[in-house]
């Protein structure tokens, strides 16, 4: 679960507890004088580890920057790379992405892409060697959900490396059907952060990971055009 | 000389040291980091990092988001 969007620190607490999460995001910003209490203070608190991301990005040049400098502001590896094409979308700029991977895979980071929903896209930041792809659902933040679940299959079928539902998702049953899709995980922040009861949807959420998880490992019946009886019609009473 | 410190312009005198900008606008012992140039320096390098005119310094931190 990501930090973003969060009223306070408190709330952000209560969901981040709620939700199970044992990785969460964070941004980097120059420093505010004036900032009273951090969010690292309260993930010290909580033991969950963090997860610098590139957030605001529009350049393989500003993400690579960014990243680095989380790398020595947090002691962290690990790095959510984001590279944004533009504020009105915050959809991916697949080709500033690729570029930034190619250069923190070789700075020795482990890169967990925010990807678009393009199976080629996600083949080939696997094999510059990212450590997972994150395809989108839908843009951050909308709550559209997925969008385009085929694409989501197969990028799935096609990774040797875990797939990660990023953004979008708007409510459990959207999280609950990234796993049914053979997701390893999902990332969100925004549908519980700015739900009514953060705490309650985080909650929510946790439950429809481990449902939608259960759900795909169980193997879901195949789609019939026609019903299927359930009940036998041998033996049936006819009144005769 | 003058410098750039998170895109305000400061006047500092001759040999400050990168360590010392940063604790100008926070004094956090961690989970900070800082950019001279464009070019990350190393929390250990900022005391011995002396900052030259027009230098422009970024000074990071974690922040909510994502």
């Amino acid at each position: 679960m990501g930090t973003g969007g969060a009223p306070s620190m408190r709330v952000l607490r209560e969901a981040l507890t709620a939700s199970g999460t044992e990785l969460t995001t964070v941004a980097m910003r120059r420093v505010d004088p004036s900032a009273r209490g951090s969010v690292l203070d309260v993930l010290k608190e909580c033991g969950i580890r963090v997860l610098p991301n590139t957030a605001g990005c529009f350049t393989a040049g500003e993400a690579v920057l960014t990243a680095k400098l989380a790398r020595e502001a947090l002691g962290t590896s690990w790095v959510k790379l984001e590279v944004i094409a533009d504020e009105h979308t915050l959809l991916p700029d697949p080709i500033e992405l690729a570029e930034a991977a190619e250069q923190l895979v070789d700075d020795g980071f482990t890169v967990l892409p925010y990807t678009s929903d393009d199976p080629v896209l996600a083949r080939r930041l696997e094999q510059i060697g990212c450590a997972a792809v994150m395809p989108l659902g839908s843009p951050i933040g909308s709550g559209l959900g997925i969008r385009n679940p085929h694409n989501i299959e197969l990028i799935v079928e096609r990774a040797g490396v875990p797939v990660i539902l990023d953004a979008g998702l708007g409510t459990a049953s959207d999280a609950a059907l990234a796993m049914e899709l053979g997701c390893d995980a999902v990332l969100l922040a925004t549908a519980v952060t700015r739900a009514q009861s953060p705490a309650r949807m985080a909650a929510a959420m946790r439950h429809a990971v481990e449902a939608g998880r259960l759900a795909r490992t169980a193997g879901r019946i195949p789609r019939r055009r026609l019903a299927q009886a359930s009940s036998p019609f041998e033996g049936l009473a006819t009144g005769g | 000389m003058k410098i750039m410190v998170n895109g305000e312009p400061r006047e500092v005198p001759d040999g400050t040291s990168v360590a010392e900008a940063v604790a100008s606008v926070t004094a956090a012992g961690s989970g900070v980091a800082a950019a001279l140039n464009d070019e990350v320096v190393r929390r250990s390098a900022w005391d011995d990092t002396p900052l030259r005119e027009s230098d422009r310094l970024e000074v990071l931190t974690a922040v909510q988001g994502g």
